[in-house]
């Protein structure tokens, strides 16, 4: 059973508790431990600013050629926080609820309270940062709604939240480069943990510029490189997000959590063709003044304004009156999925769905929608080529966001000794599904307030030999590195890297995604295996080692997104519930509903990949709901 | 706009192998390309084209795919990020384009962003810029409360404009001096319209002007078509705003 060091005491005590207890590294001696930080997003970039603010020498490393430029920087909506300004009746308390019911009870109360307390504080020192987040005409700052709340708590920078949010913590991660107490690190992609005695020492990147293999030591390394949704190739990611860090950690004894909890964002622009790269979101905040609908009748091809009024099912506001168009996403997603299954779906492919904003703009006017959504619109209209203020958007669910990642305890520590996983690369505060606004406050909850303290805990706690580079662990890991670099290029087969991706991509999506069956699971076990054999049998990865060469960065993704993929079909396999976004067929209530065992699965499932090649072994961690009650999630 | 759903289209790209190394236009053909495709989308079909001839793909940056992390970087047909208005490269789609037409495809090209491999530059001079002064200098923990500090609507609309810079580089692909005024009148703009920035405004100004010269880029000579491109309808007005704050900042360090 998995320790997760959960401190003692009352629930809305713990986090004070810890921080008035743990011990302190004193500023002379910080200045001695260096920290390796991987990942430039929110989580990545909010930590080496602020640990190097406290005085640790700091590298920081990320793939774009900029850390402005993390996969964050995409996010639209909104981030969350218990301010309570608009004063609806939220708390801190209310927000920690709404993420556990969100989360399908799923989630470790304890961080997840954390979370809710420190919400606060994100808010605070963005503003202080010169955060441009909407305001009111009193100049006061402004919130909308999201899913899976009854009250207003999202603070947003019109559809550009991440970027402003991201840019924040770029700028205080560059002032502390330009004082020279952080190192920079881009171009630079991680492909192995060094561990020394077991604790992690070190990494190994890929100078992605000149392809030289470089080694660096450390005391303690932290991963913030993101979520793994590029495991089902189409996704709202960017096109670099990968696993590769996380998964080279896992196969170096880090275990891996709940792989299976993925979720699928209802509103995004449906698949065009062939060509399609990547899928966009449409921000979830559009359902706070769109109506999502189909027709009535099965294989309806009228215009949308053709259909009447009353020949068109608004089916979220039908069946969940209290939430309506502000359902979690993962019944949202479900939901969607049902039209079209229904044969109700719209578009060309029948695989899309409705969502309206005439009654908004007859009630707001165009232009107030315009301020409020115009930069998503405006998307919207170069990729579609039609207007969403005249004919409603169509929109289908894509993969979004992964719970899943690394396990960590409240430390944020996974279970090797110094490697911390933060932002959505661990697996902590979402469960199995994660309410909107809610990764941009996880991700600056971790960076800014959460691993100042916990790594310092380590640090004080733990007795670290001197280790440099020069350590045979470093050669060893070098050795690896250059073994996979080598066995890609040396294939030389038929296939380019892409078409592999794109084929477990297939896979994923029909038997993993929105509705998963044991016979379905199965199959995939099968055939993921097949794909990774014919991978490594005929990929064709051009060019050399010793150069940029974008194919060979891509093989390597792929090459662990085909061992990750099986992994998230096994622990499907095992979780024979429903849960959030995990929606086995055989589990769900009389009215279509995930349907929770919680008798059965009220755990964490972390897994070991052993060395040797055998079988994942499942670990679990147990939890433990002392203040919430478990009850089936409504939101009728 | 084209009328045809499929193009036809020769495209002449420019190879580089690596930064020391001689560039050239290479061309290519390329058939039956779908309208709905997005320009990055067509050179994706190109690349698998290439791999399929086990010939080198073409090296591009790109990310986010959504206009947004300013990774993609292409001068398409002489016009960093293409013919369309305030527009990224990987917001562009192959509707603007008609069938039959010859595409010139090319880097970013200024001083200071050297070519890496193909159309792949180096744009660290703009960390480096920001690094010398583009933040507010405050610490984690200790801030005031959000709404301690009311800031009118309008002036945080209109920092929000400036703060919307994607830091691209297209303002200095454009510039015949290559100059990168725009973006950094951009974050000079947004952190001097709050008040949370104003307090460090002189020594920002003049700190983040010095490096813009360090790094090499050019003049400005007002020919604002960095405005015409910038994908986030950045105005020149920041321009203005950036001298006069750098006037300001000079005349107080005189005295
Ligand atoms: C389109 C979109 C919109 C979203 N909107 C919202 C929203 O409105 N609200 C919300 O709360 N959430 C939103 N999300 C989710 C949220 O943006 C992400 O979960 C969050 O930003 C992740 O932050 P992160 O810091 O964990 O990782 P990321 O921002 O993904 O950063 C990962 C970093 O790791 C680096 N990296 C990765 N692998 C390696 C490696 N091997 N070696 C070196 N470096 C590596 C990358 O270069 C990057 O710097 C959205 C997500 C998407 C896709
Ligand atoms: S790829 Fe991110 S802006 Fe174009």
């Amino acid at each position: 059973m998995l320790d997760s060091k959960v401190p003692e005491g009352p629930l809305k005590d713990k986090w004070t508790n810890y921080k008035n207890k743990c011990k302190l590294v004193n500023p002379a001696n910080k200045r001695k431990h260096k920290v390796i930080v991987v990942g430039t997003g929110l989580a990545g970039g909010a930590a080496a600013a602020t640990l190097a603010e406290l005085g640790y020498e700091v590298s920081s490393f990320c793939i774009q050629d900029s850390p402005r430029r993390a996969h964050s920087i995409a996010a639209q909506g909104g981030i969350n926080a218990a301010k309570n300004y608009p004063n609806d009746g939220d708390s801190i308390w209310r927000l920690f609820y709404d993420t556990i019911k969100g989360g399908d009870y799923r989630s470790r109360e304890a961080n997840v309270h954390r979370l809710a307390e420190v919400s606060n504080n994100i808010i605070d020192q963005c503003v202080a940062q010169g955060v441009p987040f909407a305001r009111d005409y009193g100049g006061l700052l402004d919130n909308r709604s999201f899913g899976g709340a009854q009250v207003s708590r999202t603070f947003y920078a019109r559809g550009a939240t991440g970027q402003q949010l991201l840019l924040g913590a770029y700028s205080a991660l560059m002032k502390e480069v330009g004082k020279g107490t952080v190192k920079l690190f881009p171009r630079r992609e991680m492909l192995e943990l060094v561990l020394v005695d077991g604790k992690a020492r070190g990494i190994v990147v890929r100078n992605l510029i000149t392809g030289d293999v470089e080694t660096y030591a450390a005391d303690t390394v932290i991963l913030a490189t993101g979520g793994y949704g590029n495991v089902f190739y189409l996704s709202t990611n960017a096109m670099n997000s990968n696993a590769t860090a996380a998964w080279r950690a896992h196969k170096k004894g880090a275990y891996f959590a709940n792989p299976c909890y993925t979720q699928i964002h209802p509103t995004c622009i449906p698949v065009s063709g062939d060509h399609q790269s990547k899928l966009t979101l449409m921000s979830e905040s559009l359902r706070n003044d769109g109506r999502v609908w189909v027709p009535k009748k099965k294989g309806d091809k009228r215009k949308a304004i053709d259909i009447p009024e009353d020949e068109r099912d608004y089916y979220l506001e039908e069946k969940y009156p209290s939430f309506g168009n502000l359902v979690p996403r993962d019944v949202a997603s479900r939901n969607a999925k049902l039209a079209c299954d229904d044969g109700r779906g719209v578009g060309e492919s029948g695989l899309a769905v409705y969502l309206d904003f005439k009654d908004s703009i007859d009630r707001l006017g165009e232009d107030t929608v315009r301020g409020k959504y115009g930069n998503l619109f405006d998307m919207y209209e170069r990729i579609t080529d039609e207007n969403p203020y005249k004919t409603p958007m169509r929109i289908f669910p894509a993969v979004h966001y992964t719970m899943g990642g690394l396990w960590v305890d409240y430390n944020l520590m996974s279970n090797l000794p110094g490697l911390h996983v933060l932002g959505e690369a661990n697996f902590s505060d979402h469960g199995a599904n994660r309410l909107g606004a809610s990764a941009l406050m996880q991700g600056l909850a971790d960076g800014y307030f959460v691993i100042p303290y916990t790594v310092g805990t380590y640090l004080a706690d733990t007795k670290l030999e001197k280790v440099d580079t020069s350590h045979p662990a470093f050669s060893e890991a070098v050795k690896e590195v250059n073994a996979r670099t080598e066995k890609l290029l040396s294939i030389k087969g038929s296939r380019s890297v892409d078409s592999f991706h794109k084929e477990l991509g297939l896979v994923m999506w029909e038997y993993c995604g929105m509705a998963r069956t044991e016979e379905g699971l199965k199959i995939a076990l099968e055939k993921i295996p097949k794909i990774r054999e014919e991978f490594y049998k005929d990929v064709l990865v051009t060019g050399e080692g010793e150069e940029l060469n974008q194919e060979l960065e891509k093989a390597g993704r792929v090459a662990d997104f085909l061992e990750l993929g099986e992994l998230m079909c096994r622990d499907a396999l095992d979780r024979s519930e429903s849960c959030g976004g995990h929606f086995r067929l055989e589990s769900r209530t009389p009215e279509d509903e995930a349907l929770r065992k919680d008798d059965e699965f009220s755990y964490v499932s972390a897994w070991e990949t052993p060395a040797d090649g055998s079988d994942p072994i499942l670990h679990k961690e147990d939890l433990v709901f002392e203040n919430v009650e478990l009850t089936q999630r409504s939101y009728k | 706009m084209s009328a045809e759903r499929e193009l036809n289209l020769t495209l002449k790209v420019w190879r580089q192998k690596n930064a020391s190394a001689k560039g050239g236009f290479e061309t290519y053909q390329l058939n039956g390309i779908s309208t709905d495709c997005s320009f990055l989308e067509m050179m994706d079909i190109l690349n698998e084209n290439l791999i399929k001839q086990r010939k080198e793909p073409i090296a591009i940056d790109h990310d986010c795919r959504e206009g947004i992390c300013g990774m993609c970087s292409l001068v398409i047909n002489g016009v960093p990020h293409g013919p369309r208005q305030e527009t990224t490269t990987c917001q562009l789609h192959m509707r603007s384009f008609q069938t039959g037409d010859t595409i010139f495809v090319e880097p970013w090209r200024a001083n200071a962003f050297p070519v890496l491999k193909d159309l792949i530059v180096d744009r660290t001079a703009f960390d480096r810029i920001i690094s010398s002064g583009g933040f507010v200098s405050v610490n984690t923990g200790g801030t005031p409360d959000a709404n301690a500090l009311p800031i009118p609507k309008e002036t945080a609309d209109l920092a929000f404009d400036m703060a919307h810079c994607i830091g691209c580089g297209a303002c200095v692909a454009s510039c015949k001096n290559s100059s990168a005024m725009l973006f950094v009148s951009a974050k000079v703009s947004q952190l001097s319209l709050l008040p949370q920035g104003q307090i460090e405004e002189d020594k920002r100004v003049i700190n983040m002007v010095n490096q813009m010269d360090t790094e090499g880029f050019g003049n400005c000579t007002n020919t604002e078509v960095c405005e015409a491109v910038c994908p986030k309808g950045i105005t020149v007005d920041s321009i203005a705003r950036l001298n006069r704050k750098y006037l300001k900042a000079t005349i107080a360090s005189e005295v």
